[in-house]
């Protein structure tokens, strides 16, 4: 390995954004033609890192040597001079553009009126496509493709300009399991045809499955880095965290009481005549986590807005949902919520809170038709106040002020914290619904997350759960169901379930075949 | 905290930024901007009179500044102050002159001020419902409104209610006029100047009141920020988009009663032209915010009348040239940074 020469160096680089030191004295090394990781939280100074050597912020202090040169680079155009590629978290495509159209932009004749020879990109881009093994067809409409093709786009964006360097920021984080199956192997032929990749992410498994080395960062600076071959998830957690951590949260066999939830025949036609739902059954009892597998688009969407009564009024429904007994198709988001049903959704900022309200007013968003928090035409400040610093105390919510501060300040990670906080806490919960509950969050997140959602679930909630997330579903599920086409393909039983956690990686294999 | 502290001082720089702008274009004009500042301080601040006309337009200014603040909580933009303004003051101007002269004011000023807010709610509302119903967006919506609000009073004044040989409608009985400051004080003598000033204090006190303490607020400003949140946290968006505009309505309609009942009595041809369009402008250099609303309106105020009193001296277009610049200075001060 060591023979190997060095594509990028940073020496002692550090970043300050304010009084915020996003990158204190990093020094990293990644050798050619090898996959190199930097995984950390969220807000542990990776993206920093990343921008920095994309020329998108410049450096304090330190030095970036690329291919054995000391660069200083002003925008991304030098970056790209040089020959480095970068793939964002949030693709920048044009949508109405094709997908040729697309990876010329900004590269095109620089004469103002010279025609653009379309033609000749699109077979050039169809060659490149399929050296790495990234079929896409370059007259698509961007708009028109799936996550994982516009994230191909991207990369075939990068390596049409000549990349040799790629950096990726957070790339599984929008992926399907097989999507991200199919992103490791194309990433693995670009390493062996020698091209350098760095790959950003917080997703531990994904280091050790993918990654030559890993370097790990905390609170802006590197505190190790390691050959992937010799070290393991905790070694790793503990490097990212500073502590040990527990990846799996302990999960004791739950006592089920009678159904809460109950789907029965559930269908969904949309406007256009496409069946989104087909025969949908389920029940969820008291006291149990039903976890759903599936590929996004698979009904996901559609069975949670049934659910949370923002279902679009030219769907069509039939069958029936039954929550304890008493019907909920028809009623309102409101209605639904006052029957004892708290949603925690997949989109979180667009969803779940508002950006710019403070952190105790979005522990109040949705739940301030509580008569506790009211008081004549408006809120009782200190009754709300006090709950506030209780659930942020309880959930380890870390903030500046809490009625000052806009939610949007703080990390992925308490963001999420706050809503799950405040939906887990309603008063006479029957239902919890939980739709992705711990994208973009950290490991210390998660773990916390974890933890209460067993214990709500211990307090004799119905939970249903819907991640893309395999692992998190093994880990907090008392039965799965495999949502395939707008039906459930297959359920398995607690029994299955348990003995799956014994052999996780067969287990998940098995769940891909019914989702697939 | 630091966004904070930049917010208040964007809108003071920028009308500073406006106001050197305003000396350059006046030394271009050949003037002494010295002198031109000292006759403009002495035209309204150095008088009762002065001091009198400002407050008046600044009154009608507070509830065109509101009309636009309170819409652009919940996300939208409302153009229309201008007709919800003219309709109001021509329903204003034609139910107080058909009161019955027996009425007390106790009866005929409510009454009156019905008359408008309901007319200028009607013509909000209206929007309102293209908006929630149609899908209509409001700044088109307003904009028509505002030319059916010309056409609609400029034919029902020149058909029905002008006075013969005027432009103007019947004076209003006595009883639904409201008493002048200087009447009452003994101060601004001579000016407009009435008590719908106090009027405006309290909507725009009330205003405030509703959008921060309230929990309608609370929902309100959450389906501005972000109404996909809003529907999800169970509140009905459509409920507010209407109730805000029908409320943004009646409270321009109030800016009718300051122009009829307090100083015209009755409605004629142009009386309320552009203090709609200063209304956005006062809002966007409030930041929306209906306390600020207040000095934002006196400062338009201010522009508004001393470019009148200065006019012999300098064309007052310059003032207007300084409004404008404030405003724009204004979005590019919150521009930036993002």
């Amino acid at each position: 390995m060591s023979t190997m020469p060095e594509a990028l160096v940073l020496s002692g680089v550090s970043k300050k954004f304010g009084a915020v030191e996003a990158n204190r004295n990093v020094s990293l090394t990644v050798q050619k033609g090898s996959i190199h990781a930097i995984a950390g939280e969220n807000g542990a100074g990776k993206s920093t890192l990343a921008r920095l050597i994309y020329g998108l912020h410049r450096p304090d202090s330190g030095t970036i040597a690329v291919n054995g040169k000391t660069v200083s680079m002003n925008s991304p155009k030098d970056a790209i001079a040089l020959g480095i590629g970068m793939v964002h978290q949030h693709f920048m495509l044009v949508p109405n553009f094709t997908v040729a159209e697309n990876i010329i932009l900004g590269i095109e004749e620089k004469a103002l009126f010279a025609s653009i020879s379309v033609r000749k990109t699109a077979e050039s881009i169809r060659i490149l496509s399929e050296r790495y093994g990234m079929p896409v067809d370059p007259e698509a409409l961007t708009g028109s493709l799936s996550v994982g093709e516009e994230q191909r786009v991207e990369i075939l964006k990068a390596l049409y300009r000549k990349a040799e360097i790629l950096i990726l920021d957070e790339p599984t984080a929008v992926l399907t399991p097989q999507e991200i199956d199919r992103l490791f192997s194309v990433l693995r032929s670009l390493r062996d045809t020698g091209k350098t990749i760095l790959i950003i992410t917080h997703k531990l498994d994904e280091v050790i499955s993918l990654a030559d080395r890993v370097s790990v960062m905390r609170k802006g600076e590197v505190t190790g880095t390691v050959e992937c071959r010799n070290t393991s998830k905790a070694e790793l957690a503990r490097m990212m965290v500073g502590r040990n951590v527990l990846l799996r949260v302990d999960n004791p066999v739950p006592a089920p009481l009678k159904p809460v939830l109950a789907v029965e025949n559930l269908c969904c036609r949309t406007q256009k005549g496409a069946m989104k739902l087909d025969n949908l059954s389920f029940t969820i009892r008291a006291g149990e986590i039903f976890g759903i597998a599936g590929v996004e688009g698979n009904g996901q969407s559609e069975l949670l807005s049934i659910l949370c009564g923002l279902n679009d009024r030219k769907n069509r429904l039939s069958g029936t949902i039954l929550l304890d007994g008493t019907t909920i198709t028809g009623r309102t988001p409101a209605e639904i919520t006052s029957l004892g049903v708290s949603h925690v959704p997949e989109d979180r900022l667009k969803h779940a809170v508002i950006r710019n309200f403070s952190v105790s007013e979005n522990i109040l968003f949705g739940r301030q038709r509580e008569q506790r928090f009211r008081k004549g035409f408006g809120f009782n400040r200190t009754i709300l106040d006090a709950y506030a610093k209780k659930l942020a105390g309880r959930y380890d919510i870390r903030f500046d002020d809490i009625n000052i501060q806009s939610l949007a300040s703080l990390s992925g990670g308490n963001q999420q914290k706050v809503v799950v906080a405040r939906e887990l806490d309603r008063p006479f919960l029957k239902l919890l619904i939980l739709a992705q509950p711990t994208r973009g969050v950290d490991i210390g997140a998660i773990e916390l997350i974890h933890r209460s959602i067993i214990e709500t679930r211990d307090n004799g909630v119905a939970v249903l759960l819907i991640t893309s997330e395999l692992d998190e579903l093994i880990t907090l599920s008392t039965r799965i169901g495999c949502l395939y086409n707008g039906s459930l393909r297959k359920i398995f039983t607690e029994e299955e379930v348990a003995e799956g956690r014994t052999d996780e990686e067969a287990f998940e294999h098995e769940i891909g075949l019914h989702i697939t | 905290m630091k966004t904070r502290i930049r917010h208040i001082f964007i809108p003071f720089a920028a009308v500073a930024g406006a106001g050197l702008f305003g000396m350059a274009i006046i030394l271009m004009t050949g003037r002494d901007p010295a002198e031109i500042g000292s006759r403009l301080f002495n035209a309204t601040l150095g008088s009762g009179y002065g001091m009198g006309q400002v407050l008046f337009k600044t009154t009608t200014l507070i509830f065109t500044g509101l009309a636009v603040a309170l819409p652009f909580r919940a996300r939208l933009f409302n153009i229309g102050g201008e007709g919800q303004l003219q309709v109001a003051a021509f329903s204003a101007a034609v139910t107080g002159a058909m009161l019955p002269s027996s009425l007390p004011p106790i009866a005929a000023v409510p009454l009156t001020a019905c008359a408008a807010m309901a007319a200028g709610g009607i013509w909000g509302a209206s929007a309102g419902v293209l908006k929630v119903r149609f899908g209509v967006n409001e700044v088109i919506s307003t904009i028509m409104l505002n030319f059916i609000a010309q056409a609609l009073t400029g034919y029902l004044l020149t058909s029905h209610f002008a006075v013969p040989s005027t432009e103007h409608t019947a004076e209003t009985g006595s009883a639904s006029m409201l008493p002048g400051l200087d009447e009452i004080t003994g101060f601004f003598r001579g000016s407009p100047l009435n008590v719908s000033i106090f009027g405006a204090l309290a909507v725009a006190i009330l205003s405030s009141l509703f959008l921060f303490r309230t929990s309608a607020g609370y929902e309100l400003r959450a389906v501005g920020s972000q109404p996909d949140a809003a529907s999800y946290a169970g509140i009905r968006s459509e409920r507010y988009l209407l109730t805000v505009m029908g409320a943004a309505g009646a409270i321009a309609g109030l800016g009718a009663m300051n122009l009829v009942a307090g100083y015209k009595h009755y409605y004629e041809t142009g009386m309320t032209a552009g203090i709609g369009f200063s209304g956005i402008a006062v809002a966007l250099l409030a930041g929306a915010h209906p306390i600020w609303i207040l000095p934002a309106a006196l400062f338009f105020g201010f522009l508004e009348y001393g470019g009148l009193a200065v006019g012999a001296y300098v064309p007052k277009e310059i003032f207007m040239i300084i409004q404008a610049i404030t405003i724009l200075l204004v979005i590019i001060g919150t521009a930036r940074k993002t």
